[in-house]
């Protein structure tokens, strides 16, 4: 620890590069990226011991904005290039910065992969429903009937819910915020950068130029409190102004009730993100808005698992240890061999 | 080593072509490594094509089931496995005729009898046995019931007729090593080191070897053993190697040299499936195998590995190669070092698995959008992948850049004799990574060659971005400016044209002019380099030049061109080569030109030579 103390404190500016930021006026990228500036500082890693891995579109210009070491790679591919170099590097923290086309349909291999691995990432995902930075089609997580410029009748295309999909994937930590519920984001990421293995944040975020108000009714002052529910672990599933609407399991189906006229807290579901199965993870992902129910944020899902960073590396010393470091002569002149004089 | 007592009368022979072949599932491969290692250690000079079909095991008895082993053996030096073969065998009818056309009239021909039933020869095509309606007389052929004798050389083993059976390409192994008056010793060896914990398996296969051995003793109607006498080659210590062992421990060798870790992504795919399986066991070399969920994930995960200050390598083949492609410009335009690896297949698409081509030098040279330039480096021979790795890691390091190895299925499955090198004789790569000096740091600074600091991660103060965007020079930040942009083009070019200057002059084989030069790359080395020096022998003025390195040229590789009256360039493609030749040099050349899956034999050589002296 005297180690630590010895270290220079960091402030948000330190993490803030000398590029000029731009996303449009408005963004709700403008505000993860202050929230992770913010954030950062807290955690006591030195700034040459951070990389930012990202892909393609909007959210993924976030490495040149961040005074770390980053790489602004191809459409997709940030998982693949993060897991080769965390596997590599395990001294290294690494960020994966993606968004839902990039992560979730031309990435959507290298995503799935990355999570079942539990590679130690901590990945990002900007979900805002639109293509943004080729100006409006519409992305796998667009709503059914969504009328873009690729969809001028409307989408019919189902969407995926990304929450579910990383849980569908043995992800080890999954976690949703809102890209202006900014304490909450801050609180969230942290917990992302603490743990170990894959953690997977999709955050809500607005596009106001070409999908602006996608998320309103999670951000709405008035709504929010009714159409999201904040996840604590070991706490009753409650929501509401009031907080006197709860969640209860109905056989393997949530409900919502009112607390009262014979319901009482202990009658609800209790969230346990330790839980060794992640079915109640999985049945919190599907709660959707608009049928009915608040969308949980929060941590889903926060277990150990062993990393494959970790256990790679874990077999490298084990065959250094067993059969002693490599000798190239020896190598080159086991099995059968013949002198020419 | 104890060798058997000649019984009958040796003929000495300078050189002889061995082929074994038969169903997928009856172990010509194993018949074909044993010969060779075998051979090898007798001291002859080898060459071998294996030639197996891409299914794992085609229905019994068909033709396309029919796997493949040559062996050329030899007492004087010898660079193909042989154009035509001496001694065929043939495990059923399916095998006979898809392989009897290579075997020259006068051969011996060895055929296992059993397996030439009405259902064996139907599945082959044959109206009628050709092993009874004279059709092979110009052959030695000798019909032996290899099922039967096998059988009982393992019977009271304990063994089921299943197991009995499979014990046959020991059988046969044994036959031919006596024919060739070849010691049983390797093999048995091999059979205790493969088979030490099945004492039943071991014993019937060493039983089906002894019994093959001793059948040709026996039997009259077999009545000459030949003798090849070992090779006069250089002074030193020697194993057998193939391609792509030599190509994973020229990698390590680089690792080790370079002061690195090894990090190879790859995803697996024929041909290049074994560099990934070799490397994977040499785990405490400090060597990182990450199987990856695809191609595009291997060659970024190297990408990744490199930025991280890794020995970063991807290898695959054709397809894998076209689905890297996108991240090759990345790796071109965040300059970082890392080996790109392609033994190459039959194309298009999935094409030909398991058969060799060299189809795929306009991909490594062209196959990327943008201006997107890399150098491009060839093995020639299996042994040559171990050189040839290390030099183009120390090419990646020293120029920044990602390098492309080129090899194809036949170096990396074939195999010849390797002199195991001093590690201590093995050149050192330096690399320097910087560390912070006080000034601010530029990512993309250049020193003299043009190449880039290799900052990593966790440098302090050396904090950077890159990416695909187009980079401003020096500052590395995100650049839309359109005169940039054109430098940062003729930059990246003349980085690797610079590589010319780094690299050793082109050698000729031959006088320095004359009237044919053959300009040849990669695999096709040995047929051409034969060629060439039968006609050199008949009194021709032919020299060779074979090229190593194909992006860029040697820095003299034009006034060779010029040196000569015509140019024929053999490859194994429709012209590749011949097309980048005639559209950088502005002079006349002509093709040789084959796609048949199949290395060029020498005499297709010899002949075009012929043709073109007239």
């Amino acid at each position: 620890m005297s180690i630590e103390s010895t270290l220079p404190v960091l402030k948000p500016a330190d993490f803030a590069s000398d590029q000029d930021v731009r996303w449009c006026p408005g963004c709700g990228d403008y505000s993860i990226l202050a929230q992770m500036k913010k954030m950062l500082p807290s955690l006591g890693v030195p700034r040459e011991k951070i990389v930012f891995i990202s892909g393609i579109g909007c959210s993924s210009r976030f490495p040149y904005y961040m005074n770390t070491y980053g790489i602004h790679s191809i459409h997709g591919r940030a998982p693949a290039v993060a897991t080769g170099l965390k596997a590599s590097r395990p001294d290294l923290q690494v960020w994966v910065i993606t968004g839902d086309g990039d992560g979730l349909s031309i990435g959507g291999n290298h995503l799935m992969h990355a999570i079942r691995r539990n590679v130690d990432l901590n990945i990002v995902l900007f979900n805002n429903r639109i293509y943004g930075l080729t100006k409006g089609q519409y992305s796998p997580t667009s709503p059914l009937g969504k009328k873009t410029k690729s969809t001028p009748m409307g989408a019919v295309d189902n969407p995926l819910h990304p929450l579910s999909i990383a849980i569908g994937c043995e992800a080890t930590f999954v976690a949703r915020s809102i890209d202006t519920n900014i304490k909450h984001l801050g609180g969230v990421l942290k917990r992302a950068a603490e743990h170990k293995g894959t953690a997977f944040v999709e955050v809500y975020q607005n596009c106001n130029v070409f999908n602006d108000g996608a998320w309103e009714y999670a951000k709405d002052r008035e709504t929010k409190e009714d159409t999201t529910l904040e996840l604590e672990h070991g706490k009753p599933l409650l929501f509401g102004k009031e907080r006197k609407k709860g969640i209860r399991l109905h056989g393997l189906d949530p409900e919502v009730v009112e607390l009262g006229k014979g319901i009482t807290e202990d009658d609800l579901l209790f969230h346990d993100e330790r839980a060794a199965e992640p079915s109640l993870a999985y049945l919190l992902s599907r709660m959707r808005y608009e049928d009915g129910f608040p969308e949980p944020i929060g941590v889903f899902r926060c277990v150990d698992r062993p990393r494959y960073d970790d256990e790679v590396n874990k077999q490298i010393d084990k065959s250094l240890k067993d059969k002693g470091k490599g000798d190239l002569e020896t190598l080159f002149n086991s099995g059968e061999t013949w002198t020419v004089k | 080593m104890a060798t058997a007592t000649p019984s009958k009368p040796v003929s000495d022979l300078v050189e002889a072509t061995v082929r074994f072949c038969g169903d997928s599932g009856d172990g010509m491969q194993l018949a074909g490594t044993q010969f060779t290692n075998t051979s090898a250690l007798l001291g002859n000079d080898v060459a071998t094509f294996p030639d197996f079909p891409a299914e794992i095991r085609a229905p019994r008895g068909t033709k396309a089931g029919v796997s493949g082993f040559q062996i050329h053996f030899s007492s004087t030096e010898i660079f193909t496995p042989g154009d035509t073969v001496d001694a065929l065998v043939a495990m059923n009818p399916a095998a006979l005729v898809t392989n009897l056309a290579d075997l020259r009239d006068g051969g011996i021909l060895l055929v296992n009898k059993d397996a030439f039933d009405k259902k064996g020869l139907e599945q082959a095509g044959y109206a009628t046995d050709p092993l009874e309606d004279g059709s092979l007389e110009k052959y030695k052929m000798h019909s032996v019931e290899m099922t039967k004798l096998t059988r009982l050389a393992v019977e009271g083993l304990g063994l089921s007729q299943k197991e009995a059976d499979r014990c046959r390409n020991f059988f046969a192994m044994g036959l031919v090593f006596w024919l060739y008056d070849r010691s049983l010793e390797p093999t048995l060896r091999f059979i205790e080191s493969k088979f030490g914990k099945l004492p039943s398996v071991a014993q019937a296969n060493t039983n089906a070897l002894k019994a093959g051995f001793n059948y040709g003793e026996t039997v009259e109607a077999i009545n000459t053993q030949y003798h090849v006498g070992p090779a006069k080659l250089k002074p030193g210590t020697y194993r057998n190697i193939e391609g792509n062992l030599a190509l994973a421990w020229g990698l390590l060798a680089a690792a080790r040299l370079s002061n690195k870790r090894l990090f190879l992504g790859a995803y697996p795919i024929t041909p290049a499936s074994d560099v990934l399986h070799y490397l994977s066991n040499y785990k405490n070399f400090d060597v990182l195998t990450f199987q990856a969920e695809d191609e595009i994930a291997a060659v970024t995960s190297a990408i990744g590995a490199a930025f991280a200050g890794e020995m970063a390598v991807t290898a695959s083949s054709g397809p894998g190669i076209a689905l890297k492609g996108e991240a090759l410009g990345l790796a071109v335009m965040t300059e970082l070092p890392m080996l790109v690896i392609n033994v190459q297949r039959g194309g298009p698409s999935t094409g030909l698995p398991t058969k060799t081509e060299q189809a795929d030098l306009n991909q490594a040279l062209f196959g990327r959008n943008g201006e997107c330039p890399m150098p491009i480096i060839a093995a020639r021979s299996p042994g040559d992948c171990f050189y040839v790795a290390q030099e183009a890691w120390r090419i990646a390091t020293r120029f920044m850049l990602p390098v492309f190895v080129l090899t194809d299925g036949y170096i990396a499955n074939g195999s010849e004799p390797w002199q195991i090198p001093n590690v201590s004789d093995l050149p050192r790569i330096d690399i320097n990574h910087p560390i912070a000096n006080g000034e601010e740091f530029q990512p993309y600074a250049r020193d003299e060659r043009l190449a880039r600091p290799w900052a990593i991660p966790g440098t302090p103060g050396l904090e950077h971005r890159i990416g695909g965007l187009e980079k401003a020079n020096i500052t590395g930040n995100v650049s839309y400016d359109p005169i940039n942009h054109e430098k940062m083009c003729l930059l990246r070019q003349q980085k690797v044209d610079n590589i010319a200057d780094d690299i050793p002059l082109q050698e000729l084989d031959g006088p320095d002019s004359g009237d044919l030069l053959v300009l040849s790359w990669g695999g096709t080395y040995g047929s051409c380099a034969t060629a060439v020096h039968t006609a050199q022998k008949s009194g021709q003025k032919v020299s060779h030049c074979h090229l190593r390195y194909l992006n860029p040229f040697p820095k003299n590789f034009e006034k060779i061109l010029h040196s000569f009256d015509k140019i024929l360039i053999p490859e194994l493609n429709l012209g590749q080569l011949n097309a980048v030749i005639r559209a950088k040099f502005l002079i006349d050349t002509v093709g040789l030109n084959k796609v048949q899956g199949k290395p060029f034999s020498v005499i297709e050589i010899v002949n075009k030579i012929n043709s073109l002296l007239g």
